[in-house]
């Protein structure tokens, strides 16, 4: 395995823990409000992560028991 | 000849099942493998996920791929995100899966090994993973509406009261009865006590980490966090080990039961980044490491099952909890069978995320399938223990005694065998002082995990650290559920409460939100310490409100399935949802009833109550109630359980009725047969993300 595909590989794996542990996905949103918002000013980093956080925490439906 | 080929290997399959289900249920006065347990669990969730699933996806919500989810249709990059199978896949599963399925099992063992292994495997094939797969499914093709929302526009605003008001009722019980758990395993325990106490500052410190110092970076928070945790553990043996320290964190089940109200309302009013969601990352990670390590020790060293197939206790005499195997097995293991609480998840997350539709079908059923099995390895896990240990361990001071030898006595009496120097050497063996009456299921889990994972890392001088870590694991995703679900309850009191006083339903006003919190804490704060001071043991009162309650929601969320099945126009496939909601409304309503009304002072709440009342009269108290005052307190406990259970069997009633007024209209021609699904637009061509 090369050094690129290496840092790829660990790159992806992280990724794919972080949303399974359910973190939000700052730079997908980014991408999502330049695609399709063109113009509009996306929330900063921390405001997207605190906004996300508040919205999961405050509905039933998030965990079980 | 492929065509044959597979056919051959599922017929071998079902054989295999079959047989593996023949041998657990035939054998008799000897032990058997639990690779007997794994082979019937395994074989049977292949042929169900096969031919049940595929029956769900194709017959009945005939699930398209070319069709447009919502997370596709309505993606804001934030709420609605298509995301891979997988990855939903395993975040479906961390959201289902908490203790429930490793509690419920343990408890069950006292039945012995066959009831839960019947009830884990048919119920999940049939019921569970149905429950979530239908509700998913429904919710994706409804824009991710949630169960509440469905029940209100498919089966009338009564039934979406009924759910509304049911699933706060669920919440404080579910809350009382998980924090009952984690008293009763760090009740005069300073290691277990200073090492969850510890994870409180360390999830402080990811969260101030992730605010401050490397925001957002939450795999190097993790990281460190387990590091951490690790090292608590370590610490906690240390003090346990000093003379001067140890008896300052040597706490009773009282003043534990205050210090997790405290910490209950304190978490939930502080920021979500300071702790609830560092330590949400922190038990996710855990939990999903323990579940592997679990399947790896159980795999690996194949325990025999040294509980017997049935115990004598089938017939309500049993020292865990009170009741008959029917219905009590089927209350008592809820989640890991079906669990009316996942419906909340399969329609509140999950379906914004699912980028195919089809994909439903592996994540909703799928997921379930994967819960059974863990609670299926609680059940190896317990059974795995003699029947002595099992009993001492889990039976409550009243049936046992308080010391080794009248507990062993005790055990005898019920045909088992216990050494009484076994028991003083296993809690040496773990650290602790003593093991006898450790009831919730937590602690009799932490030793079966403790010898399996021994027998792969460690062995016997690990023990202590294996058993210590496996507590902090329940109570580490226990006391996230608490702090998580009492800001949930507030939401939910606040919400229903603006309709009285407009400015109580303001979130971000502090009043309001101290005062609801204090409430949601206060109602599930007095049954937990009701069950601390319980003589009976709490777990046997409120494990069974926990198990109807959950039930109940699952009635609920079958209600709905089979009202959305029947509209769609697929009445003949009906039975998929109503044969589980059929098995589920005898399930509670006869558990309700005898919880009510039993004669059987140790099952019924009401004659338990006039049995007080009649010893207040005749000045002949037990023991274990000392004043008058909390005999009566005893006495108002007794009602309010048996309000609270009355409440949970007229709430079936109300949805089942509205349910069978809206299918009787449907299918008599009275309202049309119309599904209230989002039209499929093919004109949304669905792209890869």
């Amino acid at each position: 395995m090369t050094g690129q595909s290496f840092k790829t590989l660990a790159r992806d794996t992280a990724n794919v823990i972080r949303r399974i542990i359910g973190v939000p996905d700052y730079d997908r949103y980014v991408a999502h409000v330049q695609a399709h918002h063109p113009g509009a000013q996306p929330m900063s980093r921390a405001e997207f992560i605190r906004q996300r956080q508040v919205d999961r925490y405050s509905k039933p439906g998030s965990r079980c028991c | 000849m492929p065509k044959l080929f597979r056919g051959a290997v599922w017929i071998l399959i079902v054989l295999l099942a079959t047989a593996a289900f023949a041998k657990l249920a035939t054998t008799r006065g000897e032990t058997i493998n639990a690779a007997w347990l794994l082979t019937a669990a395994i074989c049977s969730y292949a042929v169900a996920y096969r031919f049940h699933s595929k029956l769900i996806a194709s017959k009945i919500f005939a699930l398209d791929s070319s069709r447009a989810t919502p997370a596709v249709r309505l993606d804001d990059g934030h709420d609605f995100v298509p995301t891979n199978r997988w990855i939903v896949f395993g975040h479906h599963f961390a959201a289902i899966a908490g203790p429930g399925p490793l509690v419920g099992p343990t408890l069950a063992a006292q039945f012995g090994f066959l009831p839960g292994v019947i009830w884990i495997i048919v119920g999940v094939a049939l019921g569970g993973a149905v429950q979530d797969f239908v509700i998913l499914a429904s919710s994706v093709r409804r824009n991710g509406k949630s169960l509440g929302q469905m029940a209100r526009e498919e089966i009338g605003p009564v039934a979406g009261v009924t759910a509304l008001v049911s699933v706060l009722g669920i919440m404080i019980v579910l809350l009382a009865v998980l924090a009952l758990v984690v008293v009763n395993a760090l009740k005069s325990s300073p290691w277990g006590t200073v090492t969850i106490g510890l994870t409180i500052p360390i999830a402080m410190v990811m969260g101030i980490y992730l605010r401050w110092i490397r925001p957002g970076r939450v795999l190097e928070a993790s990281a460190m966090g387990i590091v951490l945790i690790i090292a608590a553990l370590y610490v906690g043996r240390w003090v346990s080990d000093q003379p001067t320290l140890a008896p300052m964190f040597t706490l009773s089940g009282g003043a534990l039961a205050v210090s997790i109200m405290i910490y209950s309302f304190a978490a939930s009013v502080a920021p979500v980044w300071l702790l609830l969601a560092p330590r949400d990352y922190l038990s996710a990670f855990v939990k999903i490491a323990v579940v592997l390590a679990l399947a790896v020790g159980i795999i690996v060293s194949l325990p025999p099952l040294q509980m017997p197939a049935l115990t004598q206790f089938t017939d309500g005499s049993g020292p865990v909890f009170a009741g008959k195997v029917f219905p009590f097995a089927f209350i008592t293991i809820a989640c890991g069978a079906i669990s009316g609480f996942h419906a909340l998840v399969a329609s509140g997350t999950t379906p914004k995320m699912l980028a195919n539709e089809a994909d439903a079908r592996m994540v909703g059923y799928g997921s379930m399938l994967m819960e059974s099995f863990v609670a299926v390895m609680a059940l190896i896990a317990a059974c795995a223990l003699t029947p002595g240990v099992y009993f001492a361990i889990n039976a409550p001071a009243s049936a046992i005694g308080a010391t080794a030898a009248s507990a062993a006595e005790a055990v005898r009496n019920w045909g088992f065998t216990l050494d009484p120097a076994e028991m003083q050497r296993l809690a040496q063996q773990v650290g602790e002082s003593s093991l006898l009456s450790r009831t919730g299921g937590a602690p009799s889990l932490a030793l079966g995990m403790a010898h399996l994972f021994s027998n792969v890392l460690g062995g016997g001088a690990a023990m202590a650290i294996w058993y210590h870590f496996a507590i902090m694991f329940e109570a580490l995703f226990i006391l996230t559920t608490l702090d998580a679900g009492t800001r949930v309850g507030r939401f939910m009191l606040q919400d229903l409460g603006r309709h009285v006083w407009a400015p109580f339903g303001r979130v971000s006003w502090y009043p309001a939100v101290l005062l609801s919190s204090a409430l949601i804490v206060a109602m599930w704060g007095h049954f937990l310490y009701q069950g601390v001071i319980d003589p009976l043991g709490g777990i046997n009162s409120l494990w069974p409100l926990f198990g109807i309650s959950n039930q109940l929601l699952a009635t609920v969320a079958l209600c709905v399935g089979t009202t959305i099945i029947i509209k769609m126009g697929k009445a003949r496939y009906a039975w998929v949802t109503m044969l589980p909601l059929v098995w589920l409304t005898l399930v509670t309503m006869s558990a309700g009833w005898e919880k009510l009304f039993s004669p059987d002072v140790r099952l019924g709440f009401l004659s338990h109550a006039h049995l007080i009342e009649s010893q207040i009269a005749a000045s002949t108290l037990p023991g274990a109630i000392k004043t008058i005052t909390d005999a009566r307190r005893v006495i108002f406990n007794d009602y309010l359980d048996a309000g609270v259970a009355a409440f949970f069997m007229i709430s079936v009633v109300v949805i089942l009725a509205d349910s069978v007024r809206e299918w009787v209209a449907v299918l008599a021609g009275r309202k049309p047969t119309v599904s209230s699904e989002v039209p499929f637009d093919a004109s949304i061509a669905v792209v890869g993300d």
